[in-house]
C-alpha cells in the first residue's frame, strides 16, 4: 500500500504550475518543496499549486508547505493554491496559510490572478 | 475537555455497534485507519466533505500517537462506533498505551506563532477540535485516549 503523493510540474512562462495526486504528508510535502525550490532557482516568479487530486493534507505536510511559502516570500515571488477540497481549504485557513498565500477555486482563476502567459 | 489521571472506563456510548482496528506505529498506517472511517461514513450516508473532515481528524490523532506516545506495544488501537437511532453520528476512539501528556498544559498554536516565530508544528489537537463536533482527550501514565464524534 502506498499513498505517496505524486507531483508534476509544468512551466507557463515564469509561472510554475504544480499538480499533486495523493496524500500530502511529510514525504509528499518534501517532494513538493524540492520541486518548488528548483523552480524558484530557475527564476519562477509565481508558483500555482493545484491540489485537486489530493483529499488529505496532514499538519506535517502543511508545515512543509508553510516553509515553501516562507521561501517564496523571501524571493519576492507569489504562491497560489487552487482546487482545494472544503476540508483542505478549512485547514489552510485554520493554520493561517490563507493569510499569506492566495487561494482560488480553479486553476484558470489562479493562473489569471498571477498573470501567467500561455 | 481534556482529562488527566487514571485510565477512563468504558465510554458512555459503549452500546453502539462498533468496529475495532489496531494499527502498528509505522509510516502511512494512519491511511489504513482512514479507509475504515470512509467505509463507515459512506454506510451511514455522511456527506463527502464530512467524511473528509473525519479522515483528517483521525490522521492527526494517529500521527499524534505515532510521534509523541512512545508506546511500549508499538500499536495504536482504534474503535469506530456508529450511533443514534438511524446512524446519526460516527464516533472514533484512538487509544495508545504510551507515556501520556499534559493535555491542559499544551500551548495553543496560532498563525502568528507559526509564521512570525516559525513554530510550525503542534497543530494536531487544534485541527481535531476544529473538524469534529465533540472531542474528549484523556491522558495519563496509562496512555492517551482521544474520543471524537461527528454528527451526520
Amino acid at each position: 500500500m502506498s499513498e505517496t503523493c505524486k507531483v508534476s510540474v509544468e512551466r507557463r512562462g515564469d509561472v510554475a504550475v504544480f499538480w499533486t495526486d495523493g496524500y500530502i504528508n511529510n514525504q509528499g510535502g518534501e517532494e513538493i518543496a524540492k520541486e518548488a525550490y528548483a523552480e524558484l532557482d530557475r527564476g519562477a516568479r509565481a508558483l500555482v499549486m493545484n491540489l485537486g487530486k489530493t483529499r488529505i493534507v496532514n499538519s506535517i505536510g502543511i508545515s512543509i508547505l508553510i516553509e515553501v511559502l516562507e521561501k517564496v516570500m523571501e524571493r519576492k515571488a507569489v504562491l497560489a493554491f487552487c482546487g482545494l477540497t472544503p476540508t483542505i481549504d478549512k485547514t489552510f485557513r485554520i493554520m493561517g496559510l490563507a493569510q499569506y498565500a492566495a487561494i482560488y477555486p480553479t486553476e484558470n482563476e489562479a493562473l489569471q490572478a498571477v498573470g501567467a502567459t500561455a | 475537555m481534556a482529562q488527566q489521571g487514571p485510565a477512563p472506563t468504558e465510554p458512555a456510548t459503549a452500546a453502539a455497534p462498533e468496529v475495532s482496528l489496531t494499527i502498528p506505529v509505522a509510516p502511512e498506517m494512519e491511511i489504513v485507519a482512514t479507509a475504515q472511517a470512509e467505509a463507515l461514513g459512506e454506510y451511514m450516508d455522511m456527506s463527502r466533505d464530512k467524511i473528509d473532515e473525519v479522515k483528517l481528524a483521525l490522521v492527526e490523532a494517529c500521527i499524534n500517537a505515532f510521534e509523541h506516545a512512545h508506546t511500549e506495544d508499538n500499536q495504536v488501537h482504534i474503535t469506530f462506533r456508529v450511533g443514534g437511532s438511524a446512524g446519526e453520528w460516527l464516533e472514533i476512539e484512538v487509544r495508545d498505551r504510551g507515556r501520556g501528556f499534559d493535555a491542559e498544559g499544551i500551548e495553543s498554536p496560532s498563525p502568528q506563532k507559526t509564521f512570525e516565530e516559525r513554530r510550525r508544528r503542534g497543530w494536531g489537537l487544534h485541527i481535531i477540535k476544529s473538524l469534529m463536533d465533540v472531542v474528549e482527550i484523556a491522558s495519563g501514565d496509562w496512555g492517551t485516549r482521544i474520543l471524537m464524534r461527528k454528527y451526520k
